[in-house]
């Protein structure tokens, strides 16, 4: 049990501006103007009704996506994951760790400093990259809301299969002894071990 | 078939979801409809406009240069192109697959668009920068990269194998 309250932990920041979709956006619409402007304008027509096709497929899946993950935030409590999760001992803590992170729908604002409070609260290193690593490689509310659509399911699918073990064989690599002394010596000018 | 194997599989979990959410209380089933409402909203635009960019960028891209350096006989050096690509994508969702989508429409290889994916999943500097460093300790951030780092090669290299 940890003696001192985790008051240090960094506040939830706020998300700023989001230069991934500006990045997309630019890239986008510059690649529109292009083709229009190389190829001609029915060129460019066709690609866009394939796009378009392509997006009215792609929102049943995503509406559904956004549902699952709203009622899933909704019904499952913070404390429940970190009860869960700081537990993480032994092959089970980290299969619990990579499963929560696998199922649990939220953005980097909520996962980092999630798997922060997870140490705090007894999980060990292991655990928590088993947790954040799960998130990234087979988030499933990302890979239906976002990957799917550009990919299409058999690529999604297949990718999954191939992650599955990673998590967990990720969080037993760093637990290996070898990397303790890097882990805990205290960066210098942060007191923290 | 296998999509649609999978919508029902999807309609099915979140008619579960909403059954039990509504068992607990039928407010949380309200709730939970406006969260996802909203949330649904915010990701229209910007899907749309990923999903338009993905088109256009795969016919744009110059096919000879993709297949020399990610197509099928890119080999190891391919796949470590795709990584540090990959790393250096910035951070939000749509990019990394709308350009990943893209190669693989221009003719990169199924493998080296794994690493790629793989790459930016794990890695996007853009991302540790901005939400994992500041959150987590460092030294835990650098232990996880570090073992993480043989992992788009695996993931490349079993996508070959396989295929």
């Amino acid at each position: 049990m940890p003696e001192e309250q985790p008051s240090g932990l960094p506040k939830l920041k706020r998300k700023p501006l989001d230069w991934g979709f500006l990045v997309v956006a630019t890239l986008s619409f510059g690649s529109m103007l292009w083709v229009t402007l190389r190829d001609g304008f029915s060129v460019s027509q066709h690609i866009l009704a394939e796009d378009v096709w392509l997006f009215l497929t792609i929102l049943p899946k995503v509406a559904l996506g956004c549902l699952i993950g709203s009622l899933i935030r909704l019904m499952i409590a913070r404390e429940t994951i970190e009860k869960y999760v700081g537990e993480g001992s032994g092959l089970k803590g980290l299969a619990i760790a990579a499963l929560i992170g696998t199922l649990f729908p939220a953005g980097p604002f909520t996962i980092f400093p999630l798997a922060a409070v997870l140490m705090v609260s007894g999980a060990d290193r292991g655990a928590a990259i088993a947790f954040v690593s799960a998130w990234l490689l087979l988030g499933i509310n990302r890979a239906i809301i976002w990957e799917m659509p550009f990919f299409g399911t058999d690529f999604v699918l297949f990718r999954f299969l191939v992650s599955l073990p990673m998590p967990v064989l990720l969080g037993l690599l760093a637990r290996a002894s070898i990397f303790d002394d890097f882990v805990n010596r205290p960066p210098p000018g942060e007191g923290k071990a | 078939m296998i999509v649609l194997a999978f919508t029902l599989a999807l309609v099915l979990i979140a008619a579960a979801l909403a059954f039990a959410a509504w068992r607990r209380s039928p407010a949380l089933l309200t709730d939970g409809f406006s969260d996802a409402k909203t949330q649904f909203i915010h990701l229209l635009p910007r899907l749309a406009i990923g999903v338009l960019g993905s088109g256009f960028l795969a016919h744009l891209l110059p096919k000879e240069t993709i297949l020399a350096w990610f197509g099928p006989n890119s080999g190891l050096l391919g796949t470590a192109l795709a990584s540090v690509a990959g790393a250096l994508t910035p951070g939000g969702p749509v990019v990394g697959y709308a350009i990943g989508a893209a190669s693989l429409k221009a003719g990169a290889d199924l493998a080296q668009v794994m690493a790629y994916v793989t790459a930016w999943s794990l890695f996007t500097v853009n991302r540790m920068i901005s939400w994992e460093i500041p959150s987590m300790p460092a030294r835990v951030v650098l232990l996880r990269v570090a073992v993480s780092l043989p992992f788009p090669f695996l993931a490349a290299w079993v996508t070959a194998l396989v295929r």
